[in-house]
């Protein structure tokens, strides 16, 4: 186990359940994502019950990330996105969450997995489509036909249109996901460099200074992406919601 | 908080995530949002929320996963649907030949956007 990378991604169950033949057994996966929605909730819940026009420090950093959401929402889809507040905000705090748990040493992060970030894009697309198609109709096709082509190109550009659109939920979800696999293996490596040159007597240790200064800078980078790629996917989220809202303009 | 005044724009039509919205749903939304925006109207209530310090820090990094996942992403969905294409019709090599080079080019396309060199879809350009 020390020296291998991926070991920390692997999926083992806790509770087995079995319907019918289908593996719905309770994995390390499914406990940290319980955590994550149970921590954002604990911390909304407990921050926000003082509720002084003073805040603490807790109920400041509620409000912050409020804000935080509710400005990115407003600049990217106008006062009508914020009907789609609660979604983006639900995203928000779980890839945040989810992202710092998985900091934690012998944690695990539940965005590292493709079929977790795939699936929060595929609901952030599906919400796009069924809310444009809802409102504005076939209208919402619009978005596929850019203005200002030749009539002899139409089909040629909106069918690359489509397929541009299609790659959304895929880029935004391996984006997630890439970032967190990536920078949890380049942690894994630089720390298994220390012990490995640290079982080469005294030259070893004082190599293995190098690699220790990196996995303490590398772990100050994770923080930062980790809150970085919560922040992307919203911001991405609330450019797809506008094509929801506006299309076709 | 600039833009609360024009509450109510574009087409408000029926449905909405709620399913039993309507542009009485709108108008609600949009005076409960102003009534909350006076509310808090304070000095210092508005500020950046942009975390540019944070974005500089790991621009390179963020920039490289950010464009490469939006190439690879087109060139995969027109991939995908090429194979798709060719299983569904018996038409073995040329629907992956045909969707690989328009993935590339959907590709190619978001890569544009990314960087801000094309307009985002249904925008007219001459109109900008």
């Amino acid at each position: 186990m020390a020296n291998d990378p991926i070991h920390q991604f692997q999926l083992f169950p806790i509770v087995d359940i079995d319907v019918a033949g289908v593996d719905l057994s309770f994995t390390n996966s499914a406990l940290f994502m319980a955590l994550t929605v149970g921590s954002v909730v604990l911390f909304l819940v407990l921050s926000t019950t003082g509720r002084g026009l003073v805040p603490n420090r807790w109920q400041s950093m509620a409000e912050m990330s409020y804000e935080f959401v509710a400005n990115t929402l407003r600049s990217s889809s106008g006062t009508e996105g914020m009907r789609f507040f609660p979604l983006v905000f639900s995203l928000f705090m779980f890839i945040l969450f989810a992202n710092l748990w998985g900091m934690f040493p012998y944690f695990f992060t539940v965005t590292s997995h493709i079929i977790v970030t795939f699936a929060l894009a595929m609901l952030v697309i599906l919400t796009v489509v069924i809310v444009g198609l809802m409102r504005h109709g076939t209208h919402f096709f619009g978005i596929f036909i850019p203005g200002g082509v030749p009539m002899a190109l139409i089909p040629l550009v909106s069918l690359i249109e489509i397929i541009s659109f299609l790659s959304r939920p895929i880029s935004l979800s391996v984006r997630l996901f890439a970032n967190m696999l990536a920078g949890h293996i380049t942690l894994k490596v630089f720390a298994a460099f220390i012990v490995t040159l640290g079982g080469l007597g005294i030259g070893g240790w004082l190599g293995a200074v190098l690699p220790l200064g990196m996995t303490v800078a590398l772990t100050a980078l994770e923080f930062l992406v980790a809150f970085l790629q919560a922040y992307v996917f919203t911001v991405l989220t609330c450019m797809y919601l506008n094509d929801a809202i506006h299309p076709g303009h | 908080m600039s833009d609360r005044g024009s509450g109510g724009r574009g087409p408000s039509g029926p449905g909405g995530e709620h399913g039993n919205g309507g542009p009485q749903d709108d108008r609600a939304l949009a005076d409960r949002l102003q009534r909350l925006g006076r509310s808090l109207d304070r000095p210092g209530a508005k500020d950046d929320p942009a975390p540019s310090s944070a974005s500089t820090a790991s621009s390179g990094w963020g920039q490289a996963v950010r464009v490469s996942s939006e190439f690879i992403a087109g060139v995969i969905v027109g991939g995908g649907i090429g194979w798709i294409v060719d299983w569904f019709f018996g038409i073995s090599p040329i629907g992956l030949v045909i969707f690989l080079l328009l993935g590339f080019a959907a590709g190619v396309l978001n890569v544009l956007r990314v960087a801000g060199r094309a307009t985002t879809p249904g925008r007219d350009p001459t109109k900008r």
